[in-house]
């Protein structure tokens, strides 16, 4: 009976909690159909009447870019840079995991080490290599990275998952004579998959919501992502800032994370969970 | 057999990472070392300064220190709250409820969209003095304080964001509590231990490990933020939410003084590895690995 009662306000408490937490997005939802005096006016969480006018303006953006524009940008910035990490992450890690190379114990230390290695303290000699190289105002900066694996955590989680499966399965693969590349496409690879969905996770996610780079690299509004769309629609309306329309456009910007979380959550709390517990 | 024989296929396939690691990790740092000895600037090349930088952040920049104590700040009320609540959660959860998946989905949702932009826009909307949040204070009589424009309220706000986002401590916290040994428990119970001495000697020590990880990613996170205060505050009122951040942001690329950003730069990374050392060293005394090593 104790025990029962104890069961109960577990559950009270996880439900309340739990739509506590979700609340903001929950009203952010209904806010992106109120008109803006509304928005201030009243707190009923469900609007008056549903309108559509705060997505059909804040579509329009700044007017000479509208915000199909701003999503195709922020496709081209992620879709090829997390296509650039998976190939090269993966690849690394085989090599770190299967392979014995002079100063291999050295190299490796490094890559783990560069897990510590802060942002801020890379980046302005970063700013001006690309620079001299004519990547600024370009997706560079965002591809490079990706195609020359500087995402250490990505590649150990890899390393940890390799480290999981039977050497013999490489053994016989080169007795029927593939190459050490062969072994890793056919073999390895599609074995890896739940691996390399929680790399495709984690990498889109960051770089969907990445802000700081996005600020530093792009400056014509033209190659203008989701983020940098965002505050610009924030930050140069005056006095009347259109906040309906704001909302609704942040809300479209969320979409897509979404949508990548509920279909390829199995595998997320996998690659959470991957790198640390069993470490 | 493939191993030893094929050593030079395993160095073809970590090339990628070592053209990485040399052209994009280990060249930034040691030419942010050098600019940090420089007045550096984009548009210029440099002239050599010697400690100018450095002197300068410790006794004549007063947005230096104030930054530093911000920073210090927001990971120090932050982090402990993030993870304290993670553990709460989770130890409910932990209780055999039903659909337990479903509940780790919701309380995860914010973590996958926190650091956005279109998130911290929210944040700015909710908080504003007219905002939804007050308005809601307003119901039950409570005048909300003006969390964006106050200075002792502006970082609390901040704060709030991140811990909003405690789902990813959770999980962690979660599969740790799933890998103790009922029989642990069992055993307690016949020696008649009580449920907090339970948490104390069994569940607390057992989570050590996750505790440790958590801490150190959390507090490496939190003292690099920038996205939340730039949205949200522009590193006001008053410098109030001015994170370290934020400060080599527009060091750097409003001022283009690159050199002395450079030298911020350094300030942070020495300040995170002395954090991140001290936490490996007293790791020893409560850090407990169940694997023999104790």
């Amino acid at each position: 009976m104790k025990k029962h009662m104890k069961l109960t306000w577990a559950y009270i408490f996880v439900i309340v909690f739990g739509l506590i937490m979700i609340f903001p997005l929950i009203w952010m939802f209904f806010a992106t159909f109120k008109d803006n005096k509304e928005l201030f006016g009243s707190l009923t969480i469900l609007p008056k009447a549903f309108s559509l006018e705060p997505y059909i303006n804040g579509w329009k953006g700044s007017g000479q870019f509208t915000y199909l524009t701003f999503f195709a940008n922020t496709f081209k910035l992620v879709v090829p840079t997390v296509a650039f990490t998976v190939l090269s992450t993966g690849i690394v890690a085989y090599g770190f995991a299967r392979f014995n190379f002079p100063a291999k114990r050295i190299l490796f230390g490094l890559m783990i080490s560069t897990m510590m290695l802060p942002d801020a303290v890379i980046m302005i000699p970063r700013y001006v290599l690309y620079n001299k190289l004519g990547w600024v105002d370009t997706y560079f900066p965002f591809w490079v990275p990706g195609l020359l694996a500087c995402y250490p955590f990505l590649i150990f989680q890899q390393i940890q998952f390799l480290r999981g499966l039977p050497r013999e399965l490489d053994e016989s693969a080169y007795m029927d004579g593939c190459n050490p590349f062969m072994v890793y496409a056919r073999i390895l690879m599609p074995l890896l998959k739940p691996c390399i969905f929680s790399v495709i996770i984690f990498q889109t996610l960051w770089r969907w919501n990445d802000y700081f780079n996005n600020l530093i690299y792009i400056s014509s509004v033209k190659k203008f992502t989701l983020s940098l769309a965002l505050k610009m629609s924030i930050d140069s309306q005056g006095a009347s800032t259109p906040w309906n329309q704001i909302m609704a456009m942040s809300l479209l910007s969320l979409i897509p994370p979404i949508l990548l979380y509920f279909f390829a959550q199995k595998y997320f709390v996998e690659g959470v969970t991957a790198g640390s517990i069993k470490g | 057999m493939g191993y030893s024989k094929n050593w030079k296929w395993g160095m073809i396939f970590i090339l990628p990472w070592f053209l990485g690691f040399c052209i994009l990790q280990a060249y930034p740092l040691i030419m942010s070392l050098y600019y940090s000895f420089t007045d550096f600037s984009i548009l210029g090349s440099g002239d050599f300064v010697g400690l100018d930088n450095y002197i300068r952040l410790f006794t004549k920049d007063k947005y230096f220190i104030k930054s530093l104590t911000v920073t210090f700040k927001y990971a120090l009320i932050s982090v402990p709250m993030k993870l304290l609540m993670a553990l709460i959660v989770a130890m409910i959860l932990n209780m055999k409820l039903k659909a337990i998946n479903l509940f780790r989905t919701v309380y995860y949702l914010p973590s996958i969209m926190g650091g956005s932009v279109a998130i911290s826009i929210l944040w700015k909307f909710m908080f504003m003095k007219e905002g939804m949040v007050n308005g809601f204070l307003g119901i039950f009589g409570i005048e909300g304080p003006d969390w964006l424009g106050n200075q002792n309220m502006s970082l609390i706000t901040i704060c709030l964001l991140v811990v909003w986002q405690f789902g990813s401590s959770m999980v962690l916290f979660l599969a740790g509590l799933q890998n103790i040994p009922t029989d642990l428990y069992e055993a307690a119970d016949m020696d008649g231990a009580g449920k907090i001495m339970q948490f104390f000697k069994i569940t607390l020590p057992m989570l050590t490990p996750v505790i440790f990880f958590n801490l150190i990613m959390q507090i490496i996170h939190a003292l690099q933020e920038f996205t939340s205060a730039a949205i949200i505050t522009g590193g006001g009122p008053n410098h109030a939410t001015y994170l370290m951040g934020v400060k080599i942001y527009e060091d750097a690329f409003r001022s283009l003084k690159m050199g002395y950003a450079s030298a911020t730069s350094w300030v942070l990374f020495v300040i995170i590895l002395l954090i991140t050392m001290l936490i490996f060293r007293s790791s020893d005394a409560w850090v407990f690995y169940n694997d023999g090593r104790d």
